[in-house]
């Protein structure tokens, strides 16, 4: 018999054609399948998702009531924002954040020359996609023009030049979103160099460097950034005569960066200390000269693996701007605290209203530094996975 | 090390008085073109920033009169945010001319932190806050009470005080922040709520019906506030001090800023030498003499710049009470100009 079929393929019996494999069973497969199995997979999946729905269900309606619904969003004074008959339910008052908007960009810069920060930021916004976006072109320029162009313009732009014609802006007059991009600028430029120079310092063979860069960076970690601001705003115009006293602004940049570069060269020596030894070695087998063992063999890949710890403490640094209010620096969270404290808009929310437009603000920031250490990674990451 | 740290005094020391004896305050203040005022970080109605970034208060006009009085230009100022405390570094190392920052006058103060006070803009006192349907008409009948406080501050001390020297029974609640504190008792956590009586009435446009509360007509401590200098400048303390006065005496004499024009034709003499048309008074301290006139058109009387910042012409309505004139059943009173 079945000699007779493999003989003759004619045979009617026989199928001719490959049959299609069949669906799985429908409780396997589709969109009831996906959340049968991530999410109701067993007895403590099951209660972890009810939780977390019920959790959600609990916070995020008020919260959007309050943000959204229940919002105010024109008004000129605390009359719009104050639970009366008209409006007994008040939500965030998002027309106080509008009347103030310019307070919390500029603080006290003076208007007429505010148009200065604003091609400041501009200028800044080009430094950074320049330098972001891979592919852009001729970014060796973009490097020289963030990094020489941008902040000797910034400083004249900002500070004022009178044979310019550009008036005199003198610190004390900066404020909001001014005082903390330009804090965390410098902070963020200067850490990441002098931080690497003292990671190599601390890992150096040369005895003077190494002493001096271990005590520096163990001093600046011993001691709190708030009491080296502290000191900084009122130890230090008791010492120095008043003729050679440093600007406000300028202590609290230099405290700032200098703390920021300590915890970066420990970040970057636990990458310089990742490295196999046969890396080093590899290299100075190669005859590398050391700088161009470093530039070109260590510090390329120790850089890629830190990529996630550096960023974390740009954005760690980024929030530590808000400390500048030791010195009586009026950064961006300042400006709010301050504008929400006047009379003209006490009303019961405004306070919240200010601290979730901070909050709003900061997440920005934040998450967008984290998103693009996230796609450098992935991009660095594709060579260990060939 | 000894040695070390008191050489180092010494020459922080000398390095201080060399600044300090180089030349006045006031020829100083001149030739920089500005006063260099200490501010707080922003206290509503005595020094504030508006939506344009302008300070605006009662601690404000203080340094604008100033400006007013040397430049004829009230804009001649350049503030400085000083918190609590690096306030009174600031004046001692010469960063600030004059501190005009809600600051409490007291004996140690002045005997111990090398400042002196010129005068007082503005009479504080801690006072209590209640609920108009409780129907109290005094802090006295408040026994029993509990009682909002912010804690670790001379108000929760104070507090104490009063309560045990009318034998009345206190329950305080204490809170960390101020914010907290305005909120519990708006929450209704306590009957009262206590602090200075000026936070009182901005507390109050900040609870969720502002109306339904009262601020009581008792005030249970001292705190004048007024704007201090260096010690050791007599000349340009003067100059501090008789603006404050040239503010008082002007609403006194009935000058403001809409009618000090007209005014400078007036016969009445106080009002002459006031306004520098008589006698040489603004040049004896070292102005020019129709500074007087100056600080009014600019910045007007210090009726005017009270209800312009703190009283009916602003949101927080305060009561002129302890700072009304002299004549008034108030505590502002000026020597006379003459």
């Amino acid at each position: 018999m079945s000699q007779s079929v493999s003989s003759n393929p004619n045979q009617s019996f026989v199928q001719q054609d490959v049959i299609a494999p069949s669906r799985p069973p429908s409780n396997l497969v589709g969109p009831v399948a996906w959340v049968r199995e991530h999410l109701f997979g067993g007895v403590f999946n099951t209660s972890a998702t009810i939780l977390i729905v019920l959790f959600l269900a609990w916070v995020v309606p008020p919260f959007l009531d309050f943000v959204l619904f229940d919002a105010v969003w024109v008004g000129t004074d605390r009359e719009a924002c104050i639970f009366n008959e008209a409006h007994p339910i008040v939500g965030a008052c998002w027309a106080f954040i509008k009347d103030r908007f310019s307070f919390f960009n500029y603080g006290t810069y003076p208007i007429p020359e505010r148009w200065r920060v604003d091609l400041f930021f501009a200028l800044l916004t080009i430094a950074v996609i320049w330098l972001l976006k891979l592919s852009l072109p001729r970014r060796d320029l973009g490097a020289l023009y963030a990094f020489i162009i941008l902040p000797v313009v910034s400083y004249f732009l900002l500070i004022g030049s009178p044979t310019l014609g550009l008036p005199i802006v003198t610190t004390n007059l900066w404020g909001g979103l001014l005082v903390t991009v330009v804090v965390s600028a410098v902070g963020i430029v200067v850490s990441l160099p002098l931080g690497i120079l003292l990671a190599l310092g601390r890992r150096s063979t040369m005895p003077a460097a190494q002493v001096f860069s271990v005590a520096f960076i163990e001093f600046v970690r011993g001691v709190p950034l708030i009491t080296v601001l502290f000191m900084a705003s009122v130890m230090l115009p008791l010492f120095v005569p008043r003729e050679f006293e440093p600007d406000k602004l300028l202590r609290a940049l230099v405290g700032v960066a200098l703390f920021a570069s300590a915890y970066m060269a420990e970040v970057v020596r636990a990458g310089l200390q990742a490295l196999p030894k046969g890396q080093y070695e590899g290299a100075m087998a190669l005859g590398l000269s050391y700088g161009q063992m470093m530039r070109l063999i260590i510090l390329p890949q120790a850089l890629k693996v830190t990529i996630p710890n550096i960023v974390s403490n740009y954005i760690g640094l980024f929030k530590d701007t808000t400390l500048v209010v030791i010195v009586g620096l009026f950064d961006f969270l300042r400006t709010i605290e301050t504008a929400r404290i006047d009379p003209i808009w006490a009303a019961p929310t405004v306070s919240p209203t200010g601290y979730v437009y901070a909050a709003i603000f900061y997440f920005i920031f934040c998450f967008a530094m984290s998103s693009y250490a996230r796609t450098i990674e992935q991009r660095l990451s594709k060579a260990d996975k060939r | 090390m000894k040695k070390w740290v008191a050489t180092a005094a010494l020459v922080a020391g000398a390095l201080m008085g060399a600044s300090m004896a180089s030349a006045g305050t006031l020829d100083t203040v001149k030739s920089k073109g500005q006063v260099v005022c200490g501010h707080g970080q922003g206290l509503a109605g005595f020094a504030l920033p508006d939506a344009q970034g302008v300070w605006r208060g009662l601690d404000s006009d203080v340094c604008r009169a100033l400006a007013a009085a040397i430049f004829n230009d009230p804009n001649k100022v350049k503030v400085v945010p000083l918190t609590s405390k690096d306030r009174f570094t600031a004046l001692q190392s010469g960063e600030i001319d004059v501190l005009s920052r809600n600051t409490t006058w007291t004996l140690s103060r002045e005997a111990s932190l090398g400042l002196e006070f010129a005068g007082i803009n503005y009479y504080d006192g801690q006072g209590f806050m209640v609920r108009k349907s409780l129907k109290l008409a005094s802090a006295k009948e408040l026994s029993g009470a509990s009682v909002c406080v912010q804690q670790g501050t001379t108000t929760e001390l104070n507090l104490a005080d009063f309560f045990r020297a009318n034998k009345l029974e206190l329950k305080s609640v204490t809170f960390a922040t101020n914010d907290e504190t305005t909120k519990a008792y708006d929450a209704g956590r306590c009957d009262a709520l206590t602090t200075d009586a000026s936070g009182l009435y901005s507390e109050r446009l900040r609870l969720a019906k502002p109306d339904d509360h009262i601020v009581l007509p008792e005030i249970i401590s001292k705190e004048p506030l007024g704007p201090s200098v260096r010690k050791g400048d007599d000349q340009w303390l003067d100059v501090v001090k008789w603006t404050q006065f040239v503010l008082v005496t002007a609403e006194e004499l009935g000058v403001t800023q809409a009618n000090v024009e007209a005014m400078l034709k007036s016969e009445n003499p106080e009002i002459k030498r006031l306004l520098g048309t008589e006698g040489k008074f603004g040049e004896s301290l070292g102005l020019t003499n129709d500074w007087g006139y100056r600080i009014i058109k600019h910045v007007g009387n210090y009726g005017e710049s009270f209800e312009r910042n703190v009283g009916q012409g602003s949101p927080l309505k305060i009561a002129r009470g302890l700072n009304a004139l002299w004549n008034k059943g108030g505590l502002q009173y000026a020597p006379p100009i003459r």
